[in-house]
């Protein structure tokens, strides 16, 4: 499998990885190489074979729909790069 | 306070009992270590001076009060993915370096509960992807045996300090063979435990099916003793086994006549270094010599866990690392243009090369019109994998094998080819992808670098790799020799 630079731009893209053009034909070779090996799977047999996403196959638990956790907002927003009035700030993101 | 100090968490339970020394003192001792040639091996990226005298001295109170528990007192290292509460969390990465949890995982919480004295957090590769520590945004760790060469990975700072004397004991993670890797290419002993058996709550996630937290120590008691600490259900984990826990440490001496072993000739392929293959046979053997039975199996789709893993692995990394966008915790860019360019930029400047690459791996596999090609058949691969574990394990108690294919290689060996480095752990993935237990022990040592033989045991199983382990390191030495750089 080979991966062309385009595809690797619209993958960084849906990724939210800003990558620089001059890096695009090493990440393109490199995940080629990836695929390449991933597709060695292909050799296996595997029609009829339900998927496993999970090791135990757990069932998920439910819980009771009660409060939990007491708000800790200043606690978490002391961790934020910005933040105004208990907010989280963005650029601008309607004009 | 003694000239020297005994280097296993259960000599050091002891001598503390005995009032040999104190917690502070052991404590003290770790530390003068650490300053003194950790520069070299870069184990640890943060010292907790202060906070482990603080916790020396309260289990030295509580040891004086006479309400001390086996491991009240011991020092221990806890690898950089675990949240700690007022200490930097990393994960190796750039994009949490100003990062401080604002909770314990709950690991933590467990080995503060029992007075362990937490020396500091171990270097690792980046958000755990790695095979060398390599990647590691704070650079890579040195193997005490070798400083030329890597410790392994991705747990390779908390390998490198249990196997220099810079911890008794430490924490890791294994998502393809991140402590048994490491534990092999250091010459100490690590076990992964089953899927659900220590609670993810607050390790940081990388691949959420295939993590699973465990111990790194010099001896397989101590591994016993540090699951008794941190094993258990934890409601906080949606994954967590409620199976109850158990005495780990309790089967240890237990006979070992009749076990049933299981050598998969899958192991023993063209990419194993002759010399390991001769070393894990000579294994064998002195199990068979205790009562032991062995005999060849066959694990037909283990040459697949490799890719299957290199799909399911960044497909759940990058869904993980999404959380990371800039805005909440983390790595921020300067003066972002538009809401999109704040994430890209941000990201991009926060990961590094190999977690970038999985990201997009990930990113690809799980995209419309290759989900089925990659992701689901991945799936079924890894259906196929937890089927020859099955088959296996209705035959044989435990299976055995190497852990890695080569011993400890050279820093830098494997940077042009990221395939090369990731069949590093060719013996270790299908262990994850199917969830069952796995430890490694050192088996011998080729060209004066550590051989680690892997010990796969059922669902739950722990006990009774413990206790080969254990029975095993009764009769040979490997394990108690003494890195270079240690001495």
């Amino acid at each position: 499998m080979s991966i062309s630079t385009d595809e690797v731009k619209a993958i960084a893209r849906l990724a939210r990885l800003a990558i620089d053009d001059s890096a695009i034909p090493g990440y393109a070779d490199q995940l080629s190489r990836i695929l390449t090996f991933i597709e060695q799977m292909n050799q296996a047999e595997t029609d009829g074979i339900e998927p496993m996403a999970h090791p135990l196959d757990l069932n998920v638990r439910l819980r009771p729909d009660r409060v939990t956790e007491k708000n800790e907002r200043d606690l978490f927003q002391a961790q934020a790069p910005q933040i105004k009035n208990g907010l989280y700030l963005v650029p601008k993101v309607i004009d | 306070m003694p000239d020297s100090f005994p280097r296993t968490a259960a000599a050091i339970s002891a001598a503390l009992e005995n009032r040999e020394f104190s917690s502070v003192e052991i404590t003290r001792h770790y530390l003068d270590r650490i300053a003194k040639i950790d520069d070299e091996l870069n184990s640890y990226i943060t010292v907790c001076e202060d906070r482990a005298l603080k916790q020396a001295r309260a289990a030295d109170d509580i040891r004086a009060a006479g309400r001390a528990s086996i491991l009240t007192g011991v020092p221990y290292a806890n690898k950089d993915i675990f949240c700690t509460k007022e200490t930097r969390t990393s994960c190796g990465s750039r994009m949490l370096d100003n990062f401080i949890a604002p909770y314990n995982a709950t690991v933590v919480e467990h080995l503060d509960r029992e007075g362990m004295v937490m020396l500091g957090k171990t270097n690792m590769d980046e958000f755990a992807m790695g095979s060398s520590n390599e990647t590691s945004y704070y650079g890579p760790v040195r193997n005490p045996w070798d400083l030329e060469r890597v410790p392994g990975g991705s747990s390779g700072g908390s390998a490198a300090a249990v196997a220099a004397g810079l911890a008794p004991v430490a924490t890791g993670t294994d998502t393809g063979g991140s402590i048994r890797q490491p534990a092999a290419f250091c010459g100490i002993s690590g076990l992964k435990p089953t899927y659900g058996r220590v609670s993810r709550f607050g390790m940081i996630a990388f691949a959420s099916s295939l993590d699973q937290g465990g111990p790194l120590a010099l001896t397989a008691e101590d591994l016993a003793l540090m699951m008794n600490v941190i094993a258990g259900f934890d409601e906080r984990d949606s994954t967590s086994s409620e199976r109850a826990t158990e005495d780990f440490a309790s089967k240890l001496n237990d006979s070992v006549e009749g076990l049933r072993i299981g050598v998969p000739k899958e192991f023993f392929d063209d990419a194993l270094d002759p010399d390991i293959g001769d070393c894990v046979s000579a294994a064998v053997e002195q199990l068979e010599k205790l009562g032991a039975r062995a005999r060849e199996i066959s694990l037909a789709s283990l040459p697949l866990s490799i890719p299957a893993y290199y799909v399911i692995a960044p497909a759940e990394c990058s869904s993980n690392l999404s959380r990371y966008d800039g805005v909440r915790y983390g790595h921020r860019c300067e003066n972002p243009k538009d809401l999109m360019d704040l994430y890209c930029r941000s990201r991009a400047e926060g990961f590094g090369a190999e977690v970038k690459r999985r990201i997009l791996v990930g990113a690809y596999a799980l995209s419309s019109g290759y989900y089925d090609a990659y992701y689901r058949k991945a799936q079924q691969v890894r259906r196929l994998i937890k089927q020859d574990f099955e088959s296996a394990f209705a035959q044989v108690d435990v299976i055995i094998g190497p852990t890695t294919p080569t011993t400890a290689f050279r820093v830098g060996e494997h940077n042009d080819d990221p395939v090369s480095m990731y069949l590093s752990d060719i013996y270790t993935t299908a262990v994850n992808l199917s969830g069952v237990t796995s430890l490694s022990v050192p088996a011998g040592y080729v060209d004066g670098l550590p051989v680690g033989m892997q010990i796969i045991g059922n669902y739950f199983d722990e006990a009774r790799l413990l206790n080969l382990a254990h029975v095993y390191q009764t009769v040979t030495d490997w394990h108690l020799r003494v890195a270079p750089c240690a001495a």
